[in-house]
């Protein structure tokens, strides 16, 4: 049986919105995608503050598992998420980090955005980070058209902060756009490769 | 409710809302508590536009009683909670159960015992479910592992409530009350809702605990002009308060011959690669999900494991367990508690090994635990 799982994982504090960015790409990838999708989140029992973690599995078969087993990608809005949350990548899964908060990177093979201070400076509300992001991880993943996400997302917020979530997203979209992925160590070199 | 199906992505406390609405339940009463908070708050956005009724009580005890109360009046009625709440409802639990009340109680479980582990996933409360409230009684107790299940089955318990006139518990855990799924609801139209049988006969002939073939005597509603004395003493086919031993005994026996009546369609499995199965898993809820995941893995390497999937946890499903443990040698019980449904497997065992996975810890079981015990079985 072919497992086309593609799984994300969003980490970050308490009130960041890192859930909600889950729910709305489960909503892309279900309602407007039509793929399978499971989106699960465990958090402890502060409102605000302390680590938060979502997930988000699709694939276009019925998905058993709900929760990530392997991630295709990671994104990481604190440096305690990235501590706490950074391992089960796959070969040549994609780590995005916020780069206004995480300072220390495990790792080569990143993507550094920084989606908090893109959402203070070009969009001018700081709490739209989650929506910036959300429109990065959506763009690398590959797996979603931008008409689809901006139903999801003006599916799931307020009428009244419709304009400001779809210049975050779009924002977000751009700056990984920007992203060479060519450029990115591979996290697997085949024997082959190593010989020559 | 939705008159046509439309695709959406739904928490599993979402589908438990939409599947109590389809089945007719016009009556909340509860007290919110995580990892079940969903369903009472959106229950009460929904009810009042079907005009049904949705009330926050004090607390867990009066919500069952106000569940009970609404029940009588002829109205199908939900309660949820978690596992402290549910501990609370346990008295007025065995009210409901000895006035044959019909009712349907939610309990999301999370880490326990007490306060217990708010926001994490257990699955600690089967055999309470089973023998929380005092006395020998009889009870329906069904497992959800997914956001479409938990609609399907909310629906079955409100049928299965209504048509044997016994409580009905829905366990389900925070993993499958919180994940969201993409989702078809199937239309309203197309879902069997089953309502209680009430009284054809004129007011003055109605005896209110009569005995049947079904051992399900038929239910008036409270304020309809038919006489009818509920009593939480056992009672008499009038319905009241009796020690005579020849009734007494002819009332306990027919609350568990009514269940038994019904166990061709309450007894609820489902299997996963069993035809050649060499080695079953048997589980509930979300971990029956890691179970199937590992099975696929554990048959890519040649071992041919099977599932067992109960949904029906209690009475406990034996008439399908029972051929499991004669086909396969050996039979492994994943749960996140420290045992309750692998000693229930015990019970019906004959000759294979039974092997146990538990984890209490506050952390799904994975389909990597599963897969390693499976290849070393």
């Amino acid at each position: 049986m072919k497992d086309d799982r593609y799984e994300i994982r969003f980490g970050g504090s308490g009130g960041q919105g890192i859930i909600l960015a889950a729910v709305i790409l489960a909503e892309a990838a279900g309602v407007y995608e039509g793929y399978h999708v499971c989106q699960t989140q465990s958090y402890g029992p502060e409102a605000r503050g302390g680590r938060s973690k979502a997930e988000v599995v699709i694939s276009r078969s019925e998905i058993d598992y709900p929760k990530v087993i392997q991630m295709d990608l990671f994104l990481a809005m604190t440096q305690a998420a990235l501590d706490a949350y950074f391992f089960d990548f796959k070969p040549n899964g994609l780590l995005v980090v916020d780069s206004t908060f995480v300072k220390q990177i495990p790792s080569s093979r990143v993507i550094t955005i920084p989606f908090t201070r893109i959402a203070r400076d070009e969009i001018g509300k700081e709490i739209v980070a989650n929506i910036v992001a959300l429109g990065a991880v959506a763009l690398l993943s590959r797996k979603f058209s931008s008409e689809n996400l901006e139903k999801a997302v003006l599916s799931k917020v307020p009428a009244q902060f419709k304009d400001i979530n779809l210049q975050a997203l779009h924002a977000g979209m751009k700056a990984a756009s920007e992203v060479d992925l060519s450029h990115l160590p591979r996290s697997i070199i085949s024997d082959e490769e190593k010989e020559v | 409710m939705t008159e046509q199906s439309t695709r959406q992505v739904l928490q599993g406390n979402e589908a438990i809302v939409e599947g109590a609405l389809a089945a007719g339940c016009r009556f909340f009463a509860g007290y919110p508590i995580t990892p079940a908070s969903e369903i009472a708050e959106l229950m009460s956005l929904r009810l009042p536009a079907v005009g049904g009724t949705f009330i926050q009580m004090e607390d867990e005890i009066a919500s069952m009683g106000a569940v009970i109360g609404a029940s009588l009046a002829g109205v199908k009625s939900l309660t949820a909670t978690s596992g402290p709440g549910f501990s609370l409802m346990q008295e007025n639990l065995g009210y409901a159960c000895v006035t044959e009340v019909p009712c349907v109680i939610v309990s999301v479980m999370r880490g326990g015992p007490s306060t217990g582990l708010p926001t994490s996933p257990a699955q600690g409360d089967v055999m309470q479910a089973r023998w929380g409230t005092h006395g020998d009684h009889p009870i329906i107790v069904l497992s959800v592992s997914s956001v479409s299940d938990c609609f399907d089955i909310t629906v079955q318990a409100f049928n299965f409530s209504e048509k044997y006139r016994v409580p009905v518990i829905i366990l389900s855990d925070e993993i499958v009350a919180h994940t969201r799924e993409a989702v078809t609801l199937p239309s309203v139209q197309k879902i069997e809702v089953f309502e209680r049988i009430r009284p054809s006969v004129p007011p003055e002939w109605y005896i209110p605990y009569e005995d049947n073939s079904r051992g399900v005597p038929a239910m008036a509603v409270m304020g309809d002009g038919y006489r009818h004395h509920v009593t939480g003493l056992i009672h008499d086919t009038k319905g009241f308060p009796t020690d005579r031993s020849e009734e007494v005994n002819a009332f306990q026996r027919r609350q568990f011959r009514k269940i038994t009546n019904g166990f061709y369609e309450i007894l609820m499995t489902k299997s996963f690669m069993m035809e050649d199965a060499e080695i079953a898993v048997i589980a509930y809820g979300s971990v029956s999900r890691s179970a199937q995941h590992a099975i696929i893995a554990a048959r890519e390497k040649g071992v041919k494991a099977g599932l067992l999937h109960l949904i029906t946890l209690f009475p406990f499903p034996k008439k399908d367990v029972d051929p499991v443990l004669r086909q396969c040698r050996s039979v492994l019980v994943p749960e996140m508690n420290m045992g309750q449904i692998s000693r229930e497997v015990k019970r019906v065992n004959l000759t294979s090994k039974v092997v146990a996975i538990n984890r209490v810890d506050g952390q799904f079981i994975t389909p990597t635990e599963i897969y390693n015990k499976l290849l070393s079985m």
